[in-house]
């Protein structure tokens, strides 16, 4: 008989190595993350797939799955933390989504749609961030990062390359670019790269493809983000 | 007075697309306009904000006159909220957020293409420019939230009609956007 | 420069694991790191040149941008507040001619608060060029500026500037102990390995950092991990605001410290030891690397300890500027040389630690009990302070008492002992356990101090009726927001943003709703947070707020809402600009809300 837990009373079944988000993608139940990505090392930072394990505060995409944990995940209380945390990263950077070629296919939108955010809460930081355009056909805009770093895990894990890295502490973090200039246009990345493709948001773009589909079109506009996400890694866990 | 519920509108540092959006809920207007009145709104002309019941704020804060105009409505007005991006998060022209006003005002009137006779306007008349461009949150309490670059329609249907048969406001996620 | 980083990573055998320790070493030689440096490092370590800025600029002392040829950071504790920091800071500035977080021109002087130095007995406390410096007065600065000004080396400063007193008042148990070295090492050697476990399980022994995990229990798991190596590392990482004792253990007790980590080394079966020494207390390095190699001449330390065919060494490597690598998992990936960011657990370092290796994290007051133990045997220890904390604790007394200092006392001793020991008077609150821990009121004077009651990794801040208790939450508050890794959202973010929202009260601007607002705030920091930082840094609000909600409600304006930001002072710059000063350039912080509805209101344009 395979090892359970169960995840708002459901019951999943789990194999010895998974994590909790494993076992529920695998089982079709989602649970809101942003730094997470099946392909990659589990880096828990967002803090969005927080769920009470056993009445305990945990990462889910970092945190084993043992044998009769009580998973609570879709909870009115949990989603409201999860809202919050979303608002945290909207005015931490500069999300101005009318004006953003990702607006629609934004996961860090998505979420905020599919958690029933209407506002920003709190007051805005209005960083001053830059814009790397550098390079003929990738461009940043530091403005939308929000440090998931899975460009840094594509980019050594998929790539084997190392093109960016996560500076600074606090709320000085930022996203830097490995190349004497720091600018994007010296180093070997290449739009090919795993690390190019990642990005939840708007922060790493390809150039000249931003509106090839129409807003109004585009993935959030009509489908939750639990669905496409389940969709999308239940799938690629299968591989 | 009638015992219709009282709507002012106006618009802040915004593009006006937010009333525009509102003007497209069409012939649904008419039945509105059973229940609804205006007061200070372009629709009306009305100068100032009388007792209001709603009111709705397009745009985020940019300069002194915006805050008076703020203020003056959630003095007079039961329910205040924030429509559209501009209003919710400063939206496009708080992205002069990032340049020094003082290096705005320098572009705009001094170093420009064109400029002659350069100097920054003093007339009493014309409001100052705030160093930042704010949500209208940051400056009043706001009730409550239709995001969207213009929210839809439907959003504002949805919204006022909540309201005006005594039901929580709720949007659900076909007309939750931010764009 | 090419030959002085060659020769540094030659003397650090091309270790990508001291990255952090070169970049120390090329920051007091240059006062920065130069582009240079990083891509010469980049070559020769074999890592990544985001590593290397990553590291940079994560760590407070070390800089991209040149700082001066004498760094000058002076100690921001709350404590060195009480004694005349802010007044002393703004004289030094005037002093040197140097602005605060500035380079002087000419590239002599640089001047920047730092995050507590731990001379919180001996403050207003400050560090140049990473030395030092203590008890200033206008008469010290007056000398430091003259000797700056002449460009005198350090080493001809006067000595009296540098000079630490340890300050122990109260020895009991361990600062009492009679002890010879290699005593400890020997009663293992006769007692038996399994046995000594035994002994310091039944001593009762919890870690003395204020988390209180049973020493024996940890060190059991850590032995019991199958590994080809062990690590034991001592954390002398005291950043805690107001802990100063492991400075005074380090510098009259590191004989037991070490052996109490040579004893541990002995049961999990490790070879090698590290002590991650805070860079804060730079002072004590070499006199640290002088008992090390007397241990080593004494056969103490080094190949075949005391002839009983058992190997182990012990490191020291140095901290630069982060609070956070006082977490036992940041402080192994900042032994690794890395940016000190919290590791998620499991797997925790018992397992998985220093290199991925079973690894022992204790604190040095923890090591110096352990060593005792070895000696004395379990029940010496647990015969003394209460069922659930046995033995003794080593108390940092600061603050409003005339007697600061080292204190060392049963477990069990309620605080109001304490205070009369160190002669308090009028107190009116005690933050216990540093800024991560809580802030009890003089209503609370019977409560012990005890895992149980009152835990503490040594920081005992006493308060005296003169002070508000909402300018010492503000300090701790920016603490914390300055000192998150910024790894997780909850605390990157909401640090600052409680820093923003407890601001906003302090400096008068709050209204009813903003109480609410900072207490829903602190929640969602605490309870979402990935690491003790985040999961505490809501504290001294939490704790202060409940004890003294009118306190904080006194403080609020009666209004439905007054902006966080300052309007008038916003139209300055447009004000300036077009040259006006009328009644329409200004506004008001808030507006009058008596007013009747429908009025026109005051400023508007018509």
């Amino acid at each position: 008989m395979s090892k359970t837990i169960t995840i708002d009373g459901q019951v999943v079944p789990f194999e010895d190595g998974q994590t909790i988000m494993d076992a529920a993608t695998a089982a079709g139940v989602y649970i809101p993350h942003l730094c997470h990505h099946p392909e990659y090392t589990p880096h828990g930072s967002c803090k969005l797939c927080t769920v009470k394990v056993n009445g305990r505060n945990c990462s889910a995409c970092t945190f084993p799955a043992l044998e009769g944990q009580e998973v609570l995940n879709d909870t009115p209380d949990l989603n409201a933390d999860r809202q919050k945390i979303t608002q945290m990263l909207f005015v931490e950077g500069n999300h101005f989504c009318p004006s953003c070629e990702k607006t629609g296919n934004c996961q860090l939108q998505g979420l905020a749609y599919h958690l029933n955010m209407l506002d920003n809460h709190f007051p805005h930081f209005y960083a001053t961030r830059q814009v790397d355009a550098s390079h003929p056909e990738v461009m940043i805009d530091h403005n939308r990062c929000i440090f998931c770093t899975l460009c840094v895990r594509a980019s050594h894990e998929t790539d084997g390359k190392d093109v960016f890295g996560i500076s600074g502490r606090g709320l000085n973090k930022h996203l830097i670019i490995n190349s004497p200039s720091g600018e994007l246009k010296d180093t070997d990345i290449s739009i090919d790269d795993a690390a190019v493709h990642i990005c939840p948001t708007g922060a790493i773009l390809i150039k000249r493809t931003g509106y090839q589909i129409p807003i109004g079109q585009r993935i959030y506009d009509h489908q939750q983000i639990d669905q496409v996400s389940l969709a999308r890694e239940h799938h690629q866990d299968e591989q | 007075m009638s015992n219709k519920i009282r709507v002012a509108t106006t618009s802040l540092a915004g593009c006006f697309g937010c009333h525009m959006s509102f003007l497209d809920i069409d012939e649904r207007m008419l039945q509105l306009a059973q229940v609804v009145e205006f007061d200070r709104s372009p629709i009306t002309d009305i100068e100032h904000c009388t007792n209001c019941d709603i009111g709705l704020i397009e745009g985020g804060v940019c300069n002194s006159e915006n805050v008076h105009v703020l203020r003056e409505f959630r003095k007079n007005c039961k329910i205040l909220v924030a429509v559209g991006a501009c209003a919710i998060n400063g939206g496009l022209p708080a992205m002069r957020n990032f340049i020094p006003l003082e290096d705005c005002l320098r572009e705009a009137y001094f170093d420009g293409i064109g400029v002659e006779n350069a100097q920054v306007p003093n007339d009493p008349e014309l409001p100052l420019l705030l160093d930042k461009v704010h949500p209208i949150h940051e400056v009043v309490k706001i009730d409550y939230f239709l995001p969207g670059c213009p929210p839809s329609a439907d959003v504002f249907w949805k919204f006022l009609t909540d309201l005006i048969e005594g039901r929580e406001p709720s949007l659900p996620y076909e007309l939750v956007h931010y764009d | 420069m090419k030959q002085f980083i060659q020769d540094l990573v030659t003397k650090n055998h091309y270790k990508s694991t001291h990255l952090l320790q070169v970049l120390r070493d090329v920051q007091t030689r240059y006062h920065f790191i130069p582009e240079g440096a990083i891509t010469q490092l980049t070559e020769l370590l074999n890592v990544p040149r985001t590593q290397i800025i990553g590291v940079i600029e994560f760590y407070s002392f070390l800089h991209l941008h040149r700082q001066g040829h004498y760094e000058l950071l002076i100690s921001d504790s709350i404590t060195d507040h009480m004694l005349g920091k802010h007044e002393l800071m703004a004289y030094l500035s005037e002093k040197l001619n140097v602005g605060i977080g500035k380079v002087r021109e000419d590239g002599l002087v640089s001047l920047d608060n730092t995050s507590c130095s731990g001379m919180c007995d001996q403050g207003p406390a400050g560090l140049v060029n990473g030395h030092a410096l203590t008890r200033l007065d206008k008469s010290k600065i007056d000398t430091i500026a003259e000797l700056i000004n002449q460009e005198k080396p350090l080493d001809e400063w006067p000595t009296e500037l540098f000079a630490v007193a340890d300050n122990i008042y109260k020895p009991d148990l361990l600062l009492n102990s009679q002890f010879t070295p290699g005593a400890a090492i020997k009663a293992v050697f006769e007692r038996g390995i399994d046995a000594t476990l035994a002994q310091i399980n039944e001593s009762g022994l919890r870690g003395r950092g204020g988390a209180g995990f049973k020493t024996a229990m940890k060190w059991q798991f850590c032995k019991e991990e199958a590994s080809d190596q062990h690590y034991v590392i001592c954390n002398a990482d005291e950043g805690e605001p107001g802990t100063f004792k492991d400075r005074i253990l380090l510098n009259s007790y590191a004989d037991q410290v070490f052996e109490g980590m040579t004893v541990c080394a002995t049961i999990i079966g490790a070879t090698e030891g590290y002590l991650y020494l805070r860079g804060e207390y730079l002072h004590l390095h070499e006199p640290l690397l002088a008992v090390l190699q007397q241990r080593r001449d004494a056969g103490l330390l080094g190949k075949n300890i005391l002839g009983q065919n058992f190997d182990f060494d012990i490191h020291i490597h140095l901290g630069a500027g982060a609070y956070i690598c006082g977490e036992e998992s940041a402080l192994i990936e900042s032994l690794e040389g890395k940016a000190g960011i919290p590791r998620n657990r499991p797997p925790y370092p018992v397992t998985s630690g220093y290199m991925n290796k079973p690894t022992v994290v204790n604190n040095v007051e923890t090591f110096m009990a352990a060593a005792n133990i070895a000696i004395n045997g379990g029940a010496w220890f647990a015969n003394i302070g209460t069922e659930k904390s046995k033995g003794t604790k080593i108390l940092s007394i600061c603050g409003d008492c005339a007697k600061p200092g080292i204190y060392e006392y049963p477990f069990g001793t309620t605080v109001r002992e304490i205070l009369k020991d160190c002669q308090a008077e009028d107190v009116f609150g005690i933050q216990i356990g540093g800024p991560s821990g809580l802030f009890i009121s003089n209503q609370e004077l019977d409560r012990k101090l005890a895992f149980e009651d009152l835990a503490t990794g040594g920081s005992f801040i006493i308060f005296n009726n003169t002070r508000n208790v909402l300018d010492i939450v503000y300090n701790f508050t920016h603490f914390f927001a300055h000192e998150s890794c910024g790894f997780c959202t909850p605390c990157r973010v909401g640090t600052s943003l409680l820093k923003k929202q407890l601001d906003k009260i302090h400096d008068g601007h709050g209204s009813a709703g903003d109480i609410v607002a900072l207490e829903e705030l602190c929640q969602l920091v605490k309870n979402n947070s990935h690491c003790g930082l985040g999961q505490t840094a809501a504290n001294p609000i939490l704790t202060t707020l409940e004890r003294y909600p009118d306190l904080y409600e006194n403080q609020l304006k009666n209004i439905s809402y007054e902006p966080g930001f300052d309007l008038d002072g916003s139209l300055a710059t447009a004000r300036r600009m077009a040259n006006r000063n009328d009644a329409a350039a200004h506004l008001e912080q808030i507006e009058d809300e008596l007013a009747t509805h429908g009025t026109t209101s005051p400023g508007a344009q018509a």
